[in-house]
């Protein structure tokens, strides 16, 4: 069973992955629920452009993506300029680059997820709040977000299953450069470009397989046991 | 207290315009469905804002168009009891009821919890959740939460229209007490009359948007005119009486209306205590000679006085006995047949089972 054992290079790629993918899954978070409210609440001018900009990514072919990731971000492009110059924060060619990458290729999906479930609240119960005497502010805290909960565990589990297969985006924007942008899916095609790289392929793929199952099993448990509490009257 | 309401606003092809001031007490928003009642009371909740118009409660200005006032919902401290509960369903039947109490700062007291809970009868469903209470339970909440909240005004909307019959007699005399013991003013709005007459001071009457109705409750339901928005079934009359005491073998109480003496099934007050009867018209029998031999308890001799053909055809007679006035509704072949005619003497016959208190 020599060929199960996992090398530290491939240790290395997993670690990696899953760093990524939470990191991505966290901080797009905050930015997903804030526009997840816009798109559910508000009426503006522009919802329909903001709309479809939010699903660009789900759209566009990933190395698009990735390429414009480049432009925006790259070390000479404005974004990335601004990132480095202010908050000495670079992407390119980091792993940074990679959680933000795999987070802008997440975004579309946690954001609808945490729409759907807004427009599923009952805004009488928002009502009910506000004569009692919260202010909206409160109302959001104390009864929308209590209420939307499932929504936001499953766009952040779908958030997060997304970041750990993204590829195409990935390695067009970071590369792929062993120990800082190579993910698991990059770990994984680049065993698969070299003669005998079949067997580390396998091992990745089985643990792609676990982690992923893993997710889904650990969202399926959060969201039942959110249902129960918020069940609908 | 006084709570003056005046509002215009255009709601698709519906306009309501309406106004009515109160001065304490329940004022019923009365009238059929669709006529602008809920508009009215989400207008004074703030949840709705009328085109122009105005809402001051105390002399305070809780909304004027003309001077671009506009408190926000939360911070007029109007609690509002909806038709539905609306109760979080994230949060037990305790958390529930503390919601408002919190918002409401120090001002509500924190010997009030008891005391509301005691009064409603809910203490036994603290720890529920609100999806595990029934309907009258959940409206009971409902309005626990409401009064917790330290509320200047209460607002109801047809409380008890989703509930039925057993339900809605189980939450009326909580309602009652509500009126009795707690001194906050209250909006009531429904369409039912039996519910209107039971509790409220002052009715205002709407059709269509507009107040086509109000003052004292006992005259204006009695009014034919209320009839148009009441519909045909609940039209009759709402009779002001004392209870003189109760016969408490056969849960009969006698209640004494100006000379008049009625009685009167399953009344659970005590002797002195002020009552409303609804009789409707439909429930009342004429007769020209003293019937013998019947079940009904209540016969009262009287005079005709008016004679009104409904749009029916039906006919709406009132009679006048002994200063008390009773309205039944008769066939036009029965008024033939009796021969009636303002000025005869008649006998109105009325059920004890059927006098709504």
């Amino acid at each position: 069973m020599d060929w199960l054992a996992v090398s530290d290079a491939e240790w290395t790629a997993i670690l990696l992955s899953l760093r990524v993918a939470t990191v991505a899954m966290i901080c797009s978070l905050p930015f997903a629920l804030a526009i997840a409210m816009l798109l559910a609440r508000g009426r503006f001018w522009g919802k329909t452009l903001l709309n479809g900009l939010v699903h660009l990514p789900l759209i566009l072919p990933p190395v698009v993506t990735g390429f414009l990731l480049l432009l925006l971000f790259g070390r000479r492009g404005p974004l990335g300029a601004f990132f480095a110059d202010y908050f000495g924060l670079v992407f390119s060619f980091r792993w940074t680059g990679a959680a933000l990458a795999c987070a802008v290729m997440a975004f579309p999906l946690m954001v609808r997820s945490i729409r759907l479930s807004i427009e599923a609240v009952d805004r009488k119960l928002e009502d009910a709040a506000t004569t009692l005497g919260a202010s909206p502010l409160w109302v959001f805290a104390t009864v929308t977000l209590p209420l939307i909960i499932p929504g936001i565990i499953a766009g952040m589990i779908i958030a997060f299953a997304k970041a750990m297969g993204e590829f195409g985006a990935t390695i067009t924007f970071v590369s792929n450069i062993p120990g800082e942008t190579q993910t698991l899916s990059a770990a994984i095609y680049t065993f698969t470009q070299v003669p005998g790289g079949d067997a580390g392929a396998m091992r990745l793929t089985i643990i792609s397989v676990i982690i992923s199952m893993a997710a889904l099993i650990f969202s399926e448990l959060l969201a039942t046991f959110a249902a129960r509490r918020v069940a609908a009257q | 207290m006084s709570l003056t309401v005046e509002a215009r606003h255009q709601l698709g092809n519906f306009a309501l315009d309406a106004a009515f001031t109160s001065d304490g007490g329940v004022t019923a928003l009365f009238g059929r469905s669709g006529s602008g009642k809920t508009s009215l009371i989400n207008i004074i909740a703030g949840l709705l804002k009328p085109e122009s118009g105005r809402v001051l409660l105390d002399g305070d200005v809780i909304a004027d168009s003309e001077a671009r006032i506009f408190t926000p919902v939360h911070r007029r401290r109007f609690g509002y009891v909806f038709q539905e509960a609306r109760l979080f369903p994230h949060l037990s039947v305790r958390r529930n009821l503390a919601y408002g109490r919190w918002f409401a700062g120090k001002s509500g007291a924190g010997g009030d919890f008891a005391r509301i809970v005691d009064m409603l009868g809910i203490g036994h469903l603290l720890e529920r959740n609100p999806n595990a209470l029934s309907g009258g339970e959940r409206q009971r909440v409902a309005i626990g939460r409401a009064l917790l909240a330290a509320p200047r005004l209460l607002l109801m909307d047809e409380p008890l229209a989703a509930l039925d019959e057993a339900r809605k007699a189980e939450i009326l005399p909580y309602l009652e007490r509500l009126r009795d013991d707690a001194g906050i003013p209250i909006v009531y709005v429904s369409h039912s009359v039996g519910e209107v007459a039971r509790l409220a001071k002052r009715v205002v009457v709407l059709e269509n948007g507009q107040v086509t109705a109000s003052g004292a409750a006992a005259e204006v339901l009695s009014a034919p005119a209320a009839s148009i928005a009441t519909g045909r079934r609940e039209a009759g009359v709402v009779l002001e009486g004392i209870v003189e005491g109760t016969d408490t073998e056969h849960d009969l109480t006698t209640v004494r209306v100006g000379e008049e003496l009625l009685r009167i099934a399953n009344v659970t007050a005590p002797s002195g205590r002020s009552l409303r009867l609804h009789i409707a018209a439909r429930d009342v029998m004429l007769a020209t000679t003293r019937p013998e031999g019947i079940s009904a308890l209540n016969v009262l001799e009287g005079t005709v006085f008016s004679l009104a053909t409904e749009a029916d055809g039906s006919v709406d007679v009132r009679i006048d006995c002994r200063g008390v006035t009773i309205a039944a509704r008769i066939t036009r072949f029965s008024r033939d047949a009796l021969a009636l005619v303002p000025g005869k003497a008649v006998y109105a016959i009325v059920k004890s089972v059927a006098i709504d208190h």
